[in-house]
């Protein structure tokens, strides 16, 4: 046996497609040339890896393909998605798909909203030392290391604004040498913002009250029990609210 | 190499010039909705649905003779995955009131309320063949629709998903969707989900296809992700038992013929587990990952329909599988992200659809199926497409449309997640249009079910795409997840109430039996089994999956 590493070339059979380049990357450092300009995701597949862990809703909002990776010739290590992210020549893979994080239990009727509520579920956020390596792993791009510091002074809705498009990949807290969960703090404090302070619909408990109230029972019995072509004829005739036309009638007119 | 200018290869460019020369003429412009009978002609001609030799009728099981894709068809005449000879039914892993499969909006939902009906967490059991929350559910970008502004109501509702689904809904199931839609939207308030609001708490409520008011709820383009992630973390808080990476693949009936749990599969390590359920609840989702017609999709790794066949092999009815929901917009380049899903609020903040010369050619909000219907006409009897260096054709979403009616910034503010997807590609959207084609995006039928949830098995309960009825032959935008909500919640309440005043008797695998019986005598031979838990990527099939190229 030779300790040399075999390139495993996979062959593509498609007639319709022009052959395309190829480029090496590593699985867990194993070589595998793969064709240029797919996800990390597919090159994986394409490999011949059928995923359990680490594929899940493969469009960028689940956070189930944090993967790290480092370049050839490169020391640092990168962040990404593997269903958002084009492979490269030379990189070295590893997922991660699961992260053993801390999380807080809490009953959100009885929580307090107070500038200590963030501290009191999460004591290690005040070890940040400031450091930004959060930040530079978020495959998001969010300012996660600031909305930690928002957090430690209560500032709730600095850290819903900064952390709402969060997909909780967990890649944050794996790289933080203060061991902070950010992830399940801004959950946290995103829904203290959305109960407690971001306004109620005002409108919202008097529909709920008309329901109860039954103000649409017969209206809508009606309609239950209509005949198809009379129903065809009042959805045809319908108004339509939006911009610039209030109804149906008004736009076939104009373009008729 | 293939020369990219801001993303796009040098030959598109020309067609986007038209676009932008265009664009200023456009904003004034009013594009006239379809009539009912021109609706109906285009569906009838270029819907995929309508397309021969991509259905048949199913051989076997109570809804045998009925029209089905054939992917699904295929998975219907296929044997169970378990062989009963090798399951100890007499061996229980997990004994618990309530079973949940699935661990999406439905699932979640139905374990939250079956909760708060009086099941304790630890009668409760959720299963989950991804992690939970991986699921449709997450993905969802646009909104949730509830009519609770003072110029909607209820009825408005139920005529705009009437009319959207064909008026093939089951009306009950309708009525019931609008009338508890502002509750549910009213729980997901206390539950601490931000919605998009003004200073005064009043929602920001969009237009979507087929609706005939503003009534959209969203999260910028993350409604999906933002309920789930707090549904997710109550369902956290209160600490409900839950097992990922293992799925159900067969139902357990007992000798009365009650459901009563489900054959467990880890996934993992591959090992059985028996769990026995006074009450089961299927939200397992949809079936786009079984790429009918060979569509790309916008679905997650897992929806392969399981539920379907877990119910069809017990003889629950299934209803409007024929009918399959293609989302107009999907990405068709770059090549990274074809088939991934273009929010509908594109459209609903704007954007118009293009074609190649800068015009438009149908109204931007038309229905699903007609609007869908509409691309691929213009693609392909038309061919007024722009095709994509690896064949793809597609029309132009006009993005920036959005920034000019809605204001600098609009983009990034309400659609973060559309906007960043383009920029990791190299394409800034709101100075370029996007291009589009039809995505296979949701199952519209399912499981039959009753407003109470309850599927033709006693205890088996149903909720989310797994179930049919609600969307008759095609959904509107923001009805899934209304849809989800209203109906995990009722899974959730009518479970609860079954769970405690029902009996199991002795388990039994023997429909599994029968199953095979209607196989044999159906004369279908075949080594095909079926659920199959996740599609298969590996090697030539991670190639692309392009659609073939009909109507030429």
């Amino acid at each position: 046996m030779t300790t040399e590493q075999k390139v495993i070339e996979k062959k593509e059979v498609t007639e319709k497609k022009i052959p395309k380049a190829m480029v090496t990357i590593y699985i867990m450092g194993k070589p595998y040339k793969v064709p240029a300009g797919l996800t990390i995701m597919k090159a994986m597949e394409y490999a011949g890896y059928r995923f359990i862990r680490g594929a899940g809703c493969r469009a960028g909002f689940c956070g189930a393909c944090a993967t790290v990776f480092r370049k050839a010739g490169d020391y640092k290590l990168y962040t990404a998605l593997a269903c958002q992210t084009t492979v490269e020549d030379g990189m070295y893979l590893a997922q991660i798909p699961f992260v053993p994080a801390n999380k807080a239990i809490y009953d959100l009727n009885k929580i307090k909203p107070t500038s200590m509520t963030l501290v009191q579920h999460y004591p290690e956020i005040a070890r940040c030392v400031s450091c930004n390596t959060c930040t530079k792993a978020c495959p998001q791009e969010l300012d996660v290391m600031l909305y930690i510091q928002a957090a430690l002074r209560g500032d709730y809705e600095k850290v819903a604004e900064l952390s709402f498009d969060c997909i909780q990949c967990g890649l944050c807290a794996v790289r933080c040498p203060a061991e902070i969960v950010h992830y399940h703090v801004a959950q946290l404090a995103r829904r203290i913002y959305g109960k407690y302070i971001q306004p109620k619909s005002p409108y919202l408990p008097i529909r709920l009250k008309e329901i109860e109230e039954g103000k649409f029972e017969e209206e809508l019995n009606k309609l239950m029990k209509m005949p198809l072509e009379k129903l065809k004829e009042l959805y045809e005739n319908r108004d339509i609210e939006g911009r610039g036309q209030t109804s149906k009638k008004d736009v076939t007119e104009g373009e008729d | 190499m293939l020369k990219l200018i801001r993303g796009y290869p040098e030959y598109m460019r020309e067609s986007i010039e038209l676009v932008a020369k265009t664009r200023q003429r456009r904003l004034k412009e009013v594009y006239r909705r379809m009539s009912l009978e021109e609706a109906e002609e285009v569906l009838h001609k270029f819907h995929p649905d309508y397309r021969e030799g991509t259905k048949r009728p199913v051989k076997i099981g109570p809804n045998k003779g009925d029209l089905m894709p054939n992917e699904l068809a295929d998975l219907i005449e296929a044997h169970p995955f378990v062989d009963p000879r090798d399951i100890d039914l007499s061996n229980v892993d997990f004994d618990v009131d309530i079973l949940i499969i699935g661990g999406g909006g439905a699932g979640t939902v139905a374990a939250l309320w079956a909760n708060d009906s009086g099941i304790d967490t630890e009668d409760i059991l959720l299963v989950t063949k991804l992690r939970h929350g991986d699921s449709n559910s997450i993905m969802s970008q646009g909104g949730v629709q509830a009519a609770d502004r003072p110029e909607d109501s209820p009825v408005i509702h139920y005529l705009d998903v009437l009319g959207g689904g064909h008026f093939t809904n089951d009306p009950e199931l309708v009525k019931t969707l609008v009338t508890e839609g502002p509750f549910m939207i009213k729980w997901l308030e206390d539950l601490g989900v931000m919605f998009d609001k003004d200073e005064n708490g009043n929602f920001i409520e969009r237009p979507g296809g087929g609706t005939s008011r503003n009534r959209m709820h969203s999260a910028k383009d993350y409604t999906g992700m933002e309920i789930v992630r707090v549904i997710r973390d109550e369902f956290r808080n209160r600490q409900i038992p839950l097992l990922e990476f293992t799925a159900a693949v067969e139902l357990i009936l007992d000798d009365e013929g009650k459901c009563a749990g489900a054959v467990l599969y880890n996934m993992e390590n591959r090992e059985y587990y028996i769990a026995r359920a006074k009450a089961t609840i299927l939200a397992t989702g949809g079936y786009g990952r079984l790429h009918i017609q060979g569509f790309p999709t916008t679905n997650h790794y897992g929806a392969t329909g399981d539920g379907l066949i877990l119910a069809y092999h017990v003889g629950a009815r299934l209803r409007d599988m024929d009918a399959v929901q293609y989302h107009p917009t999907g990405a068709a380049y770059p090549e990274q992200i074809v088939g991934l899903l273009i929010t509908e609020k594109v459209r609903g903040m704007g954007a118009q659809p293009v074609n190649k010369h800068g015009e438009q050619f149908v109204y931007p909000l038309e229905p699903r199926d007609i609007e869908a219907a509409a691309f691929i006409r213009e693609c392909y009897e038309r061919n007024n497409c722009v095709i994509t260096p690896t064949g793809m054709r597609g029309i132009w979403l006009d993005s920036p449309m959005i920034e000019l009616i809605q204001g600098e910034g609009a983009i990034q503010k309400n659609l973060a997640a559309m906007y960043r997807m383009y920029r990791r590609f190299g394409i800034d959207m709101t100075e370029d249009p996007i291009l589009v084609f039809p995505t296979l995006h949701y199952q519209n039928g399912g499981v039959v079910i009753n407003k109470y949830a309850e599927t033709d098995i006693k205890g088996l309960f149903a909720a989310g795409e797994v179930e049919g009825g609600v969307h008759g032959k095609n959904r509107l935008m923001g009805n899934s997840i209304l849809d989800y909500l209203v109906f995990g919640k009722r899974a959730g309440i009518y479970a609860a109430k079954y769970a405690k005043k029902a009996k199991i008797g002795k388990l039994s695998l023997d429909h599994v039996y029968r199953y095979e019986q209607w196989l044999k005598e159906a004369g279908i031979v075949t080594d095909r089994r079926a659920p199959i838990l996740l599609p298969d990527y590996r090697e030539r099939k991670v190639i692309e999956r392009q659609i073939d190229v009909f109507f030429t």
